[in-house]
């Protein structure tokens, strides 16, 4: 039976982005990786920012988190409740980090610390944020795990992370991520380095979590599946700039941006009985050190016109559908 | 299967077990890790083969194995009905030029300090030393057309280019030999999905107008989808099926080829939504000790007194495909 949607509760607004931008400064010259970016995330909500690789989605999550490699400078505004992350000293962010915020990575294995038992590193979490007692520290520790379905937990938590699962280091980063019951977690590619079938379970434990704890998620992902799944709101990026963002629905029933029409029908459905074709975007993912003039999709849309030539403002197309794009897209399918 | 034509590549009870040391400093122990238990099957010419399977299932090392990179412990490879294996070095290296192989990391698999139309041209400098410079080019340039690259990016560096770009490159030096085999061994799981598509249409389009046999190996069953005629499910060294396209994405006989297809995201919340029903899958057991009997067993929600005694052999089922369950016929794997 369908289930009712859960929509997002109407929270207050948690994560407010103004006019993000971040530029990386490389021998080639000043790359934009993330071009005034303005979304917001209200309490309880899972916001997905998908694109591919280099349209800055995963450069607009360490921007927020203050990870930015030591070439890279953030420019704008992170207002976490009301707080500028952007300009937080590093005693204040790391206040911030894993107590109110947390981050999980795409590679679980290199996430964790190989010379530290998973019980070293989870406790470390709590004695340091929750200043814990190390045994309260454990009985919570002990029970995250449980809840991220680590079978024998008294066991397991004190080996080391070689001796798990890419699976299982993926759940023991979701817990240790959730040890401070933060307001956001921000998942970058939690998915992506694992098996399908073990990506499946990740994608079930994170919904079960959003559903039974109220954290908001941040997810960064190239996976439409994995978008459908969990979102409630997706923002589509294309070489640093937002080009859509929708309620989920909205996205996946009613695209309008000719660029996530075309990423949709560019993902191998399984369930398309009998259809063996592929539909690629033609082209090659933009270059961000020379972007065309005007929209940056234009060279490969196939929607393009001349007005195309000038940038397309972000506007708002129907209540909580913003789009950058001159064509209103109505008719695209 | 009545294929008027004999098959171009035939396995034979392949294994390639793997010796891993194990224990402690003191009690050093060798263990054999069997990443390849028993893997048969045949091809015909011109045909494209998808073989799908999770980490650890031999996948890779079947590929290996075909290219005669990987010496097995047992059975064997035959290609063109001789044994690969037991060539000389210098038939097998005749051989090589018919065997090809795409890789999954198109970076890295390019020499970033030799131009596009060197890498692209060395295999030919390789086997026909002689060949005319001029020829060389125009051969070059001619395989740079068909791939979609313009020719005159002949002296640009890999890394000039995109993932989708250098794997175009990838294909060009895979195919300047014109090999009658092609191996692609993931090789769009690194690239992103618009440009995904474009390459499985270019080597669907290529192998039909080059009548190539192709190998396309995937982590996943939605991009072989649309490139193979087959497709093989392996776990853990075996395979578990084997079928033709039509029947596996219809009705996949192996509770293995369900659970790889369950665990596909679809692209539609509202089909997502719905698929709310609680699932494990439990973990892959170690290759270094698989279970008795039938692999899968462990993971299987069916699984019997006779899976853990008997290997379950593949056997046809009404349809062209093979399936390498006891209870194939007896379970519904709807009822999951």
């Amino acid at each position: 039976m369908p289930k009712p949607r859960t929509m997002a509760k109407p929270g207050k607004i948690l994560l407010e982005v103004e006019q993000l931008e971040v530029l990386f400064k490389t021998r080639d010259g000043v790359v934009r990786a993330v071009n005034k970016l303005d979304f917001s995330m209200v309490s309880g909500e899972t916001l997905a920012i998908v694109g591919e690789s280099g349209s800055g989605k995963s450069q607009t999550a360490l921007a927020i988190m203050k990870l930015l490699a030591a070439n890279g400078k953030a420019r704008g505004s992170a207002k976490f409740y009301g707080r500028n992350l952007l300009e937080m000293t590093a005693t204040e962010i790391n206040e911030v980090r894993g107590e109110h915020i947390a981050m999980i990575f795409q590679d679980p294995t290199s996430s964790l610390n190989p010379y530290m038992t998973i019980e070293e590193q989870m406790l470390e979490i709590l004695v340091r944020h929750r200043q814990m007692s190390r045994k309260d520290a454990r009985l919570r520790a002990l029970e995250m795990l449980t809840q991220v379905d680590i079978p024998d937990p008294e066991r397991r938590i004190r080996q080391y992370p070689h001796e798990y699962s890419g699976g299982m280091q993926q759940r023991v980063l979701i817990a240790m991520g959730l040890l401070c019951q933060p307001e956001l977690l921000i998942a970058d590619e939690p998915t992506t380095a694992l098996d399908v079938t073990v990506q499946d379970q990740i994608k079930r434990l994170m919904r079960e979590l959003k559903e039974k704890s109220n954290t908001s998620i941040l997810l960064i992902t190239h996976d439409l599946g994995v978008v459908a799944g969990l979102a409630d709101k997706v923002l589509v990026m294309y070489a640093g700039q937002l080009v859509e963002c929708a309620p989920v629905d909205e996205i996946f029933y009613r695209p309008r941006h000719p660029y996530t029409a075309a990423l949709l029908k560019a993902v191998p459905r399984l369930d398309h009985v009998g259809d063996y074709d592929m539909h690629p975007i033609p082209g090659n993912p933009p270059n961000l050190l020379n972007l065309p003039t005007g929209c940056p999709f234009r060279t490969r849309c196939a929607e393009a016109f001349d007005a195309c030539h000038e940038m397309p403002v972000v506007r708002e197309v129907t209540p909580g559908h913003s789009l950058r794009c001159h064509l209103d897209g109505g008719a695209l399918k | 299967m009545n294929q008027p034509c004999k098959p171009i590549l035939r396995v034979q009870d392949l294994h390639v077990y793997y010796p891993v040391e194990t224990g402690t400093m003191f009690h050093r122990q060798t263990t054999m890790l069997k990443a390849l238990n028993g893997v048969s099957f045949e091809m015909a010419p011109g045909e494209s083969l998808g073989i799908v399977g999770e980490s650890g299932c031999g996948k890779s090392t079947l590929a290996r194995a075909i290219l005669g990179l990987q010496q097995p412990t047992r059975g064997r490879v035959l290609w063109q009905c001789e044994p690969l294996h037991e060539m000389s070095a210098d038939t097998l290296r005749e051989k090589r030029k018919e065997l090809q192989i795409i890789f999954q990391d198109p970076v890295a698999s390019l020499n970033p300090r030799m131009k596009i139309g060197e890498i692209i041209a060395e295999p030919l400098r390789n086997f026909y030393p002689r060949m005319e410079k001029v020829q060389i080019e125009e051969r070059v340039k001619g395989m740079m057309q068909m791939v979609g690259l313009l020719p005159n990016l002949l002296n640009r560096y890999p890394h000039e280019f995109s993932g989708g770009q250098c794997q175009r490159v990838g294909i060009a030096r895979a195919l300047i030999l014109n090999p009658k085999l092609v191996v692609c061994d993931e090789p769009v799981s690194s690239l992103d999905v618009s440009i995904q598509a474009q390459i499985v249409n270019l080597l669907k389009d290529l192998q039909k107008k080059l009548s190539l046999s192709l190998i396309f190996i995937a982590h996943d069953l939605s991009v072989v989808k649309s490139i193979s005629e087959r497709v093989m499910v392996m776990y853990l060294g075996r395979v578990m099926e084997l079928a033709p396209r039509e029947e596996i994405y219809t009705q996949p006989r192996h509770p293995y080829t369900s659970d790889l297809m369950r665990a596909v995201p679809i692209p539609d919340p509202e089909v997502e939504r719905n698929k709310m029903d609680i699932l494990t899958y439990g973990d892959t057991p170690s290759p270094m000790d698989p279970p008795s009997g039938c692999s899968f067993r462990t993971r299987c929600p069916w699984a019997r007194d006779r899976c853990a005694a008997d290997v379950p052999i593949l056997r046809r089922l009404g349809g062209e495909g093979r399936v390498a369950c006891h209870y194939a016929d007896e379970i519904d794997l709807q009822e999951r």
